[in-house]
């Protein structure tokens, strides 16, 4: 509204008392006047209680940033309203923290608090911002907090959120790059995200941080390949320059049989391409090629992408088509690149900018793929109202492009371009036609008949330009043009351009031959003049006396003498040393004749003709459509396209993992159920949903009677549906409405079946709620396989058919509770996890968890029926591991229920995140059947909830399992006084406390539950406690040994709040939510 | 990515600044400036200039230089696409985009340029999500600002941002309800000396004005869509159900945007609606050259041809002219050897001409080469490649919009030489 003012401001400099709009107000007008220091008046309005003083404060601040004034000394000012409630005048502060914190790191400390207040801010908006501005001040002190930011926010129910949490990435790691390994994994995390709105941003910030990483992307390919289409324009580019990386990695060449032909591109592109351009070499070419073809079959995954990629060409954003031609010219095979020529002529309609950018690409791939952009060849006919550069590139385009059978039009064109005003534009002409002329040898005499009629042109530029050309023309075939060479020999009294005289008097001197009589006299002429030629003449002069000398002496001893004694004191010592040089060799001495004998050789040789070759031939080694490519010169930060490679990487690492066992189950059963798996879970408020999906999350929680294999072959399935469910996301959505009904009612009978319908029950608890949804999706998403499999509790040995049926008796006395963990991975659209986030933006935040719930209570490691009869349960025994303190000691219990002994048992090559080490048990030599034995491993988790990875090997199998613990059993109680607590908790505060208030259910006010449920969940001790509602315990982290001190303050009332003090701030929030979700269910 | 963004009027100041990641010192436009002083002409500045430690990209637009700086790789296309889209936002915003307005409006400009990149990375390009973060501004909303003291900065995540139709606001409410769509072609042509086509192609796009209220969803089919040969879409269009029916579905965002620009090639013979007879003659002696234009129409299927303009680019040798002409006006420029001449409607039974003398510089040699003469004009109520609108349904809402389709033929890149 004022900014103009405000810019009138600027202008007069501070001393502006005319400001009419606050002459009224009482506060500023006295300052207005006597105003000497500079910004005083805006310090004065920024300390007003009024928004809008503020505001108008802002404005003209931001107003200078603009203009690139200097505002640093107004910081203290405004990192004060960096809290004000007018949402404008926050913003504006945002954006002038932004700008400055760099430079006024201590006081930019202050606003932080702001900042992490508005992480936990129910509004997605101002939670996202608030971690945008969090992440862009570069003040490394904070990095630490932004660590920590981002994580959360990367499990964040807001897609938006997680969105920013993407973008916070490579400002952190562009801060300090020794966080590189926890923003790995932060990305692993993001990459496993399903929403489009987080795919483009997440790839972007893979790209900055860890490109090298190509092993992060495998379970994601097929994922992305899907997403694609509906990701924003900026995503698609960086996914699909991503993706042919990728694909160069990890595809074989479509192309490998056909490098017999790539040798020969000539022939290549009629043999393969277009039909209609069939030539007579064709026929040939493709003969040739056909025996030596084998057959190729292209990796599905490869063809996916082509095909997923393709529909993108028809996209409004210039980025994304080009990056489509990029990949289909780098990855598809040759029959199919040609579907890009046409996409990317119609951006030769764009602005000039991108014009320049795709007529350089398409200069590149000319060259290689001719063929491809023949039937275009009128759209890179040249107006006389482009812009030079796009001229001379469409020229380029067009000599590319030209051939024996479209040579005359081209050649017709040419000569109306000749004729332009643009004389720059003409030259590059001139040079497209000598260009033609050497490839196209049918038309070389016409080319130089024509540059020869040029050589009468009054331009003198065109004129020097021709002789250029002609002196290499002339090259080729110098016996039938001793007529050209005399008439350029004419030509030396007119021509002053430099280049062009060389070129003359070099022609003379290498044909003397053929010009026997004019060419001394030429020399003659030269000699005359020069002391007044430029250099490059000049040591053609010298050139041209020794040629002469050497054949012709009787007439031109004396001239050549005379030139050398000239150019022997010449100020240009290259001259100098030409003419040293020279009359060494010529002028036979008395000691050295050795050289001279064999001068004339030396200098007569015969010489190759030079090569006219195109200035983009061979830059198809960049990767098209980047930077490099287009300056034609590595640019920092620029990935290098890996060669295809010879054999074929192993693909199934891109399966989206399918435990085993399902292998055998029949695949066709299971395809038929996902229809109405989906659209229940998208048709949430359907009235029978209730009913089911009380069994299955029946089937999670508490009943340790239910089937694992039920529970279990759910979540693989949903895994694998949910591949294919990706693929027809755009239709689903249609569909979904009126096929919820048809569904449910299919989806009843099914389970009444019984024992088939286990999978639908389990994905029950996912569409019951969406909470559990959130939590499971964030949680399930990162865990391989094995690690899920550990949270369903262990199971009794009853048969799974009994259960089944029992589990649907019981479903009407489970509690609807929500439960944290949900088996089952959850599948959803991007349209149905971006449907929930937006109704969820009112909803009050619910925690995420990042590791699951335990006790000190038995996990699975590994399922009997997955181990083949050998079952791996584990518990974290908290007792100090004997062979180093800093490990947590994990009892790890075996059990063998087959009917063969298991030999051999023992830990094979860990897998593990930096800074994890494993403490390895002794090999188990033997475990009879119906035998079990425990173990005792040590595992140091470096003070973070990492799983760690690793393998179970026995003689004949190996089982890949990983342990995430708890973040509570990272820990080991201390026992100190009150005093001593209050004396630590002292010096942990700040940023190092964590506080949650929270209200406790009526079952958990008695101390004894209390300390019970808070003990279970964390490996803690008991710090006596003077009052008797507040509960003190203290431990400290294996690894580190930094403390950690609990504290909870209950009231009588049941409301309570928790303190955790501690310097690993990671530890302190996430142990804050498993002892409040503890507490309070 | 991007790192800073650099405003720079013809006049070579830089007017606004700003950085996304730590400041770039603006001297590193001072290489910006050399290309320019090389390139002589502002459309011939390279838009990729490298720099010892930055990239510097550009584009040009309403004779402002928009420079964006640099550091790693990204594909150039990226950038420059994004440039033309702050652009294009900018004229949304204010109707217009020139220095003036921009440095009016500095602090809208500055919090649009904030929620339009984060780090460097776009993050809200949509110019109906951004407007719901960023209120344009109008009088009277500066006036109710002033007075209530809200604010032009939306508090609430715009909905749009998270829903599949990102493009579309939620809670549109209109009390007409219409769409209006507008089939544009433009005839780019390049027609030689004796009057014959060497190249003509139509470029045609499909701009819409849809006012609806709520999520409607509309299917639009042609009578003949084999006749476009290359599309590109508006991301709101389902490219499945154009692939299989050749019918445009979509659900349209809220007011003016481009559904569709569609190519029809080279390959189809176009029609060409007028022709241009003219005799140019310099003579090597004299100081005086023949002039003479005729414009007139042909295969117009019977519509008037309006909107003609006629400019040509003379030879520098030539110093004035001094024509008649038999309709509308004409200008010679005799700095910048403009010659433009408005011809208004083209009467099929009185052709307009413009006849005269060119005087040229004494002792100047002939030039080589004829000026080429650059076409305008215009054809209402005409498709010229014969696209025509079957018809539009709408689904999803219960109320009956008004419809309407217009159709217009251009001259694009329309050039005859001479």
């Amino acid at each position: 509204m004022s900014a103009a003012p405000a810019y009138g401001e600027d202008k007069g400099g501070s001393a502006g008392p005319g400001e009419p709009e606050y002459g009224h107000d009482p506060a500023s007008g006295g300052i207005f006047s006597s105003d000497y220091k500079r910004h005083d008046d805006l310090k004065e309005m920024l300390d007003t209680n009024k928004d809008s003083l503020k505001l108008e404060a802002m404005k003209r601040i931001v107003a200078m940033i603009a203009r690139g004034k200097n505002a640093s000394d107004l910081f203290p000012a405004v990192v004060k309203n960096v809290a004000c409630k007018n949402i404008e005048v926050k913003k504006l502060v945002y954006v002038y923290l932004v700008r400055y914190a760099e430079e006024q790191q201590d006081l930019a400390l202050l606003s932080i608090s702001t900042f992490q207040r508005g992480l936990k801010d129910p509004n997605q908006l101002i939670r996202a911002s608030a971690l945008r501005v969090l992440s862009s001040i570069r003040v490394p002190i904070i990095v630490p907090i932004m660590m920590l930011a981002i994580k959360e926010a990367a499990s964040d129910m807001s897609p938006y959120v997680r969105k920013t949490a993407a973008h916070a990435i490579p400002k952190l790691y562009s801060l300090d790059s020794d966080q590189k390994d926890q923003l790995i994994e932060v990305i692993e995390k993001l990459l496993a995200d399903k929403t489009t709105l987080v795919a483009g941003s997440v790839v972007m910030a893979f790209e900055e941080v860890c490109p090298e990483r190509i092993d992060l992307i495998h379970k994601n390919y097929r994922k992305l390949c899907n997403l694609l289409i509906d990701v924003e324009e900026w995503g698609q580019v960086v996914i699909i320059s991503m993706l042919t990386r990728y694909a160069r990695t990890q595809f074989l060449s479509p192309t490998q049989n056909e490098s017999l032909l790539e040798e020969n591109p000539e022939k290549a592109f009629y043999g393969s391409e277009e039909d209609e351009a069939k030539g007579p070499g064709s026929e040939e070419a493709a003969t040739t090629a056909l025996p030596a073809r084998k057959p190729y079959v292209m990796d599905p995954d490869h063809r996916l992408l082509l095909r997923n990629t393709k529909p993108l060409l028809q996209s409004r954003s210039a980025a994304v088509v080009m990056a489509v031609a990029q990949l289909y010219f780098h990855l598809a095979p040759k029959a199919e690149v040609g579907v890009i020529a046409k996409a990317l002529v119609r951006l030769l309609r764009s602005h000039s900018e991108v014009q320049y950018v795709v007529l350089q690409n398409v200069a590149t791939m000319s060259i290689k793929r001719r063929g491809m952009f023949e039937p275009y060849l009128k759209s890179f006919y040249i107006r006389s109202t482009d812009p030079t550069q796009i001229k001379i590139l469409k020229l380029e385009v067009l000599t590319n492009l030209a051939n024996e059978t479209n040579i005359p039009t081209v050649l017709r064109e040419f000569q109306t371009y000749i004729r332009s005003m643009d004389k720059d534009f003409v030259a590059a002409t001139i040079q497209a036609i000598g260009r033609c002329a050497t490839n196209i040898g049918r038309v070389r005499d016409t080319c130089l008949n024509g540059l020869v009629q040029l050589l009468s042109n009054r331009d003198e530029l065109v004129v020097a330009e021709s002789v250029v050309v002609i002196k290499k023309l002339l090259q080729m075939q110098p016996a039938q043009h001793g007529e050209i060479i005399k008439h350029l020999a004419k030509l030396t009294d007119n021509i002053q351009v430099p280049m062009a005289r060389a070129s003359i008097l070099w022609l003379i001197g290498e044909y003397c031959e053929h010009v026997p009589k004019i060419a001394p006299d030429v020399l003659r002429k030269m000699a005359k003049s020069f002391t007044a030629e430029e250099d490059i003449v000049k040591l053609q002069v010298i050139n041209l006396a020794a040629k002469l000398y050497l054949t012709n002496s009787k007439q031109t001893k004396l001239l050549t003498q005379y030139v050398l004694s000239l150019a022997k004191y010449d100020q240009n010592y290259d001259i100098r040393d030409r003419a040293r040089f020279t009359r060494q060799l010529i002028v036979p001495s008395e000691q050295g004749g050795a050289l001279s004998r064999h001068a004339k050789k030396l200098f007569l040789a015969p010489k190759p003709a030079p090569v006219l070759e195109s200035s983009f031939k061979d830059r198809d080694h960049f990767q098209l459509g980047s930077l490099s490519h287009l300056l034609n010169a590595k640019a920092t930060g620029y990935q290098e396209l890996p060669d295809w490679p010879e054999e074929a990487p192993d693909p199934s690492v891109r399966n989206v993992e399918v435990p085993e066992w399902t292998k055998c189950s029949n695949r066709e059963k299971r395809k038929e159920k996902e229809k109405p798996f989906y659209s229940d879970s998208e048709g949430e408020s359907g009235p029978t949903e209730s009913a089911d999906s009380d069994p299955g999350s029946e089937s999670a929680s508490d009943s340790k009677s239910s089937d694992q294999s039920g529970s279990e072959e759910s979540s693989s399935e949903s895994e694998s549906e949910d591949q294919e469910e990706e693929k027809g996301e755009s239709s689903e959505s249609e569909q979904s409405e009126e096929e919820g009904g048809k569904s449910k009612m299919k989806k009843r009978k099914k389970v009444a079946e019984g024992q088939g319908s286990s999978s639908d029950e389990g994905s029950g608890p996912s569409s019951s709620s969406s909470e559990s949804e959130r939590t499971s999706e964030t949680e399930g998403e990162q865990m391989e396989p094995a690690s899920w499999r550990k949270k369903t509790p262990p199971s009794g040995k009853s048969a799974p058919v009994a259960k089944e049926i029992s589990l649907l008796d019981l479903e009407d006395f489970t509690p609807p509770s929500v439960q944290p963990v949900s088996p089952s991975t959850i599948v959803s659209t991007s349209l149905a996890t971006d449907l929930e986030g937006l109704t969820l933006t009112d909803s009050p935040l619910v925690p995420s968890l990042l590791s699951p719930v335990s006790g000190v209570g038995r996990q699975e490691l590994l399922h009997r029926v997955a181990g083949e009869g050998l079952a791996v349960d584990y518990t974290f025994s908290r007792q100090p591991f004997s062979g180093d303190p800093h490990m947590v000691s994990v009892h790890i219990h075996f059990s063998n229920s087959s009917d063969t002994p298991i030999k051999g048992l023992h830990v094979g090559t860990p897998k593990l995140p930096a800074g994890i080490s494993i403490q390895e048990f002794p090999e188990i030599e033997s475990l009879a059947p119906g035998e079990s034995v425990t173990a005792v491993m040590g595992i140091n988790f470096c003070d973070s909830t990492q799983a760690a990875n690793f393998q179970l090997c026995t003689q004949t199998r190996q089982f890949y399992v990983s342990i995430q613990p708890p973040v509570g059993e990272l820990m080991a109680p201390v026992f100190m006084s009150e005093n001593d607590f209050k004396k630590e908790q002292g010096k942990l505060t700040g940023m190092s406390e964590v506080t949650e208030k929270l209200t406790l259910p009526d079952t958990c006010r008695s101390d004894h539950i209390v300390v019970q449920k808070v003990t279970t969940i964390a490996n803690l001790g008991r710090v006596p406690c003077g009052a008797s509602d507040e509960y003190r315990f203290a431990g400290r982290t294996l690894t580190s040994g930094s403390l950690v001190l609990l504290t909870l303050d209950a009231r009588p009332t049941g409301a309570a709040q928790l303190t955790i003090n501690s310097e690993k701030m990671v530890i302190g929030t996430m142990l804050v939510k498993d002892v409040v979700q503890a507490l309070t269910q | 990515m991007i790192h800073s963004l650099f405003l720079i009027n013809s006049s070579g100041d830089i007017f606004l600044e700003k950085h996304w990641k730590s400041v770039v010192s603006r001297s590193v436009c001072d290489y910006f400036f050399e290309a320019q002083e090389r390139a002589t002409e502002a459309e011939n500045v390279p838009p990729v200039i490298p720099t010892p430690h930055h990239y510097l990209l550009s584009v040009y637009r309403h004779k402002i230089f928009f420079v964006a700086v640099i550091q790693t790789e990204v594909p150039p296309l990226f950038v420059i696409e994004f440039l033309h889209r702050v652009v294009d936002t900018f004229q949304d915003y204010f109707g217009v985009c020139s220095e003036p307005v921009i440095k009016d409006n500095v602090v809208v400009v500055y919090e649009v340029l904030e929620e339009m990149l984060d780090n460097g990375f776009p993050l809200a390009t949509e110019s109906n999500i951004l407007k719901e973060l960023i209120k344009p501004p109008t009088i009277l909303r500066t006036v109710v600002n002033t007075i209530t003291g809200s604010t032009n900065v939306g508090d609430q995540l715009p909905t749009g941002q998270l829903s599949v139709v990102p493009w579309r606001r939620t809670g549109v409410k209109y009390t007409n309800n219409e769409a209006y769509f507008d089939v544009i072609e433009e005839i780019d042509a390049i027609i030689d000396k004796s009057g014959s086509t060497i190249t003509a192609e139509i470029q045609g796009v499909i701009d819409a004005c849809v006012k609806l209220t709520g999520m409607p969803d509309l299917t639009l089919s042609f009578m003949n869509p084999r006749l476009l040969d290359d599309v590109s879409f508006h991301p709101c269009v389902r490219f499945k159900r154009w692939e299989s029916e050749r019918i445009l579905s979509f659900i349209p965002p809220d007011g003016n945007f481009r559904l569709l620009s569609y190519h029809v090639s080279a390959q189809n013979l176009v029609a060409i609606p007028v022709y241009v007879k003219h005799s140019i003659s310099f003579r090597d002696s004299s100081s005086l050259g023949r002039f003479e234009i005729t414009v007139g129409p042909k295969q117009t299927m019977g519509k008037t041809i309006e909107g003609v303009i006629v400019t040509s680019q003379m030879p520098k040798g030539v110093l004035n002219m001094s024509l008649t002409p038999s309709q509308g006006t004409h200008t010679f420029d005799p700095v910048t050897k403009m010659l433009s001449w408005d011809v208004g409607k083209i009467n099929p039974q009185k052709l307009p001409s413009l006849k005269g003398t060119m005087s040229l510089q004494a002792g100047a040699s002939k030039p080589d080469e004829n000026p080429t003469i650059n076409l305008q004009f215009k054809i209402q109520q005409l498709a010229i490649s014969g696209l025509k609108v079957n018809r539009l349904d709408m689904y999803g809402e219960k109320y009956k919009p008004f419809k309407g389709i217009k159709y217009m033929t251009k001259a694009g890149k329309f050039q005859v030489r001479t």
